[in-house]
Formats: structure tokens, C-alpha cells, sequence
């Protein structure tokens, strides 16, 4: 008896409570999620009860069904490991060059007037008018492919650390060098964390690149990866299996803007507000 | 300080700042600089504390002449230039760190100087999170840690709203009294000066009249509101033609 009276006032709150956060969690759900949810009912409903297409827009259902049939099978995992491996060489080729680079371009400013017409001119020639230059010199295999990526995602990262190593305060880096600090301490204590911020914007803007270049070098000249997939699946008008891959593809930029977020968040705390 | 001139080009135009100062500070003295805008008061500081070279003479200090920066001074500038990646405690130890000392030994010292401009508790606070006036005693917290023989101020409180200001006057006068160091303070408020200096030096504007050196030999601490006080502040309004 005691332990019932006891029991239930504290059930109710917490019971109640509960319900509160989930309804606000919903709230918040819908109001962030509620259009994509609606936009694809909408597809659903439309392409079963045929209002739109749906030889050219399946219903969803069966979209999952070939997504998953496809994943089982293993015939799309062989091209996700390849467009993986291409997208992610040429990104860390990028990176590794594009960050040292910008730091030391940032930092010196003779290097910096001297190189930057060469780069403001390979930037606004367009990689994929290059690919045939890049064909003819290393050959249709994967050297050329992960060069192309390479090459336009070289350019957001190494313009975004140049213009972070800039622009950093020039007031902090005499308040360094009035306590002392040599060139090497004012660059790992203060240049270096200041630049933090935007050479993350550069690393977003890049792993965008290097996923829409990829698709389209797979389009191109490949007879693997998730680009070359969604060719060949509306080839043989597999036009199911061509949105899986179109789906995959943008699952698998979500997940590398996600990680960038959440990898920024851990390094940059001192900068969000709280 | 001897014979000390800068001058600048501006638009072709030679602007000489500073001609043929000389003077000298002692040891443990407060000694403001006051004067109109562009009469060159920041430079002077600024050559004082190495980060720009006079055109001709030379600063010493004890004797011996100053190249460029040097451990002994420390300065606080408009702006508390705080770096806003590191905590309170970060920033404090960060010029005692630059020069050497390892974290754990900067640490302690920072904590001390953290609670003696009374910002105890705030240490892992990050400057975005702090007051302009807090920020700022951030910044007086970091150049004291560093323990050094003359402080050099560049308007310090300019920035402050009115109320904060007066707080931060006082913290200034009890600091300087407590750690015995040579204060080199920039200022464009007489009160301020007459507050905290032993001396004021008076610079005008493109050297229409010489520098001069004015004593304040009024009791600490300071009244703002006592007679002497006020008949000081009258005299320094007075060299630059205000009543």
C-alpha cells in the first residue's frame, strides 16, 4: 500500500514529463524535417496513384526494394568501395597539399601576389575541360579519374586556408610578439587556431567537389563506381536502381558534411555559442 | 628616454610626432601621458615598448639601451587581445608559456593574478563569454603574470562604459600599489591621469608648445572629489586651453 502511494506521484511527473519531451522532440522534428517528409509522400502517393511518371519517377517502396536488393547482392558495394576510394585519395591528396600550402602562402606575401594569378586562372578553367588533358597524360585508368577530383578540390581548401591565414588579427600576433614569441610561436599559438575556422569552410566546400567530381568523371570514362551505375542503370532502364545510387550518392555527401560538422564542433568549441 | 624624435609620412607629408624628448622615469613611478589625438602619445609608447624604432635618440633602461622587445616590459593595450581559443586561465598563462616556462608553472602564476584582478572562478571561461570590462582584466591579468618592471598601458580603460571605468581606476591604483611596478600609462582622461600618476606628461598637438611634465602630489588614495583634486584637474584642463 505504502509502497504504491509512494509509487505512483512519482510515476505521474516523469510519466508526463516524458511525454513532454517527445512531443517537443516531434515539434522540433517536424519543423526541421517536415517538408523532405512531405516532399516524399508527395512522390509516393504521386507516383502510385499516377499523377507523375512512374516509369520515370518510381514509387519509393520499390526504389528501397533495388537499394536492397542491390546491397545484398553485393553488385553496388564493389562501386561504393571504388567511388570511395577514388573521391576519398583525391580529397586527402587535396587536403595534404592544400592546408601546408595555404599556410605557407597565407604567411609570406611575395609567395602569395606571385602565385595567386596562376591559381585564380587553373581555378576558373573548368577540371572537367581538363579531364581530356588529364586522359591524354596519365592514361584512362584510375590515375586520371582521382586526378580530376584532386584537382577541383584542391582549390576551395588551399583559397579558404590562404584567406584565413590572412585574415587574422594583426593585433593578436603583436600582442604575442610583445610577450616574446618568435615567428614559429606566433604561427602554432596564434595563425594556425585563428585559421581553424575557415580552413574547415574550405574542407566543407571541398568534400562537395570531390563528390559531384566524381560522378561525373564515373560518368565519363569508368566502368565502376556509383557514377558509372547510375549511367548504366538508365542505360538498361533499371530506372529503380538508378535512384538507389542517386540516393546512395547523397547519403554519402550527408555523411561527409556531417562528419566535417561534428569533427569542426570538437575543434572549434572556443567559437559556438552557447 | 633621450632625445627621443619619430616622424611620419603622411600623403607625402612629413608629420614629425615627437621632437627632441627627454625624460626620465624612476623605478616604481606612475607617470601618465596625456594629449590631444595624433599628438603622438601611443608612438611614444610604442617605441617604448620596442614595437616601433625612434628616427633618432634612444630609450634606456638602467642604463643599458632598448632593442626591440624585451621580458622586462609588458604591455596593455586599448583592446584586451585576448585569444578567444583559449580559456581565462589559458590566456593568462599564455605570455609566461611564450617565454618559456612550462604549463603547469604558468598555470599557478596565472591562477594568482586571475584572483588579484578579481576574476576568480571565471578561469575556464572562454572571452566570448566574458564583459568588456572582465576581457580586459584578462588582459591586465596576462601582462602582470609576466612579473614585469614597467607596465606599459595604451588607454587601457578607453574602451569601458563610465561605471566600469571608475571600478577598473581603482583596480589600477591598488595593483600598482601592491606589486611595486613602473607604470607608463596612455591617456586621454585628465581624471584618469591625476587618479593613478605620480607624474603627467603633457604632449601637444604637432609640437605647437613643448612637452611638459606636470607633478601630482596629492595624497593616495586618491578623492576624486577632494579640493586638491579638483584644482589639478582645473590646472590640466587649463594646458589645453579648456575652463
Amino acid at each position: 500500500m505504502s509502497l504504491q502511494s509512494i509509487d505512483t506521484p512519482l510515476n505521474a511527473p516523469s510519466l508526463t514529463g516524458l511525454a513532454q519531451r517527445a512531443g517537443q522532440a516531434l515539434r522540433s522534428g517536424l519543423s526541421r524535417y517536415g517538408l523532405l517528409l512531405g516532399f516524399l509522400a508527395l512522390w509516393q502517393v504521386g507516383s502510385t496513384t499516377g499523377w507523375i511518371n512512374a516509369t520515370v519517377f518510381p514509387p519509393l517502396d520499390l526504389i528501397a526494394v533495388a537499394l536492397w536488393q542491390a546491397l545484398i547482392s553485393g553488385a553496388l558495394l564493389d562501386d561504393i568501395a571504388i567511388s570511395l576510394q577514388r573521391s576519398g585519395l583525391a580529397f586527402a591528396a587535396a587536403v595534404g597539399l592544400g592546408i601546408p600550402l595555404g599556410l605557407f602562402m597565407g604567411q609570406i606575401r611575395a609567395v602569395e601576389q606571385a602565385l595567386d594569378p596562376i591559381l585564380q586562372f587553373f581555378r576558373q578553367t573548368s577540371a572537367l575541360a581538363l579531364y581530356p588533358v588529364f586522359i591524354l597524360l596519365l592514361g584512362l585508368g584510375e590515375a586520371s579519374k582521382v586526378f580530376v577530383i584532386f584537382w577541383a578540390t584542391l582549390f576551395p581548401v588551399l583559397l579558404a586556408t590562404i584567406g584565413g591565414v590572412k585574415e587574422v588579427d594583426r593585433k593578436l600576433i603583436e600582442m604575442a610578439r610583445t610577450y616574446g614569441a618568435d615567428r614559429k610561436t606566433v604561427f602554432l599559438r596564434v595563425v594556425l587556431p585563428a585559421s581553424v575556422p575557415s580552413i574547415f569552410v574550405g574542407l566543407r566546400l571541398s568534400a562537395t567537389t570531390a563528390l559531384l567530381l566524381l560522378i561525373a568523371a564515373e560518368m565519363i570514362g569508368a566502368n565502376k563506381g556509383l557514377g558509372f551505375q547510375v549511367m548504366n542503370a538508365q542505360y538498361n532502364f533499371q530506372i529503380p536502381l538508378m535512384f538507389a545510387a542517386i540516393f546512395l550518392l547523397a547519403l554519402l555527401g550527408l555523411a561527409a558534411n556531417y562528419a566535417l560538422v561534428s569533427l569542426q564542433n570538437r575543434l572549434c568549441r572556443w567559437a559556438v555559442a552557447n | 628616454m633621450r632625445d627621443l624624435s619619430k616622424s611620419f609620412s603622411l600623403n607625402g607629408q612629413r608629420l614629425e610626432v615627437l621632437r627632441g624628448l627627454n625624460l626620465s622615469v624612476k623605478g616604481g613611478e606612475a607617470l601618465a601621458i596625456v594629449g590631444p589625438s595624433g599628438c603622438g602619445k601611443t608612438t611614444l609608447l610604442r617605441v617604448l615598448a620596442g614595437l616601433e624604432q625612434p628616427d633618432r635618440g634612444e630609450v634606456r633602461i638602467d642604463g643599458a639601451p632598448v632593442q626591440g622587445i624585451g621580458s622586462q616590459r609588458a604591455v596593455i593595450f586599448q583592446e584586451p587581445r585576448l585569444l578567444p581559443w583559449l580559456t581565462v586561465l589559458q590566456n593568462v598563462a599564455f605570455g609566461l608559456e611564450v617565454r618559456g616556462l612550462d604549463r603547469d608553472g604558468a598555470q599557478d602564476k596565472a591562477r594568482h593574478y586571475i584572483r588579484l584582478v578579481g576574476l576568480a572562478g571565471f578561469e575556464d571561461a572562454y572571452p566570448r563569454q566574458l564583459s568588456g570590462g572582465m576581457a580586459q582584466r584578462v588582459g591586465i591579468a596576462r601582462a602582470l603574470t609576466v612579473q614585469p618592471e614597467i607596465l606599459l598601458l595604451d588607454e587601457p580603460l578607453g574602451a569601458l562604459d563610465a561605471m566600469t571605468k571608475l571600478t577598473m581606476q581603482e583596480e589600477l591604483a591598488r595593483i600598482w600599489r601592491e606589486e611595486g611596478v613602473t607604470m607608463i600609462l596612455v591617456t586621454h582622461d585628465l581624471e584618469e591621469a591625476i587618479h593613478l600618476a605620480d607624474r603627467v606628461l603633457v604632449l601637444a598637438k604637432e609640437n605647437a608648445a613643448p612637452p611638459r611634465l606636470i607633478d601630482v602630489d596629492l595624497p593616495r588614495p586618491r578623492d576624486r572629489s577632494a579640493p586638491d583634486f579638483v584644482a589639478m584637474r582645473r590646472r590640466l584642463m587649463a594646458e589645453f586651453g579648456l575652463h
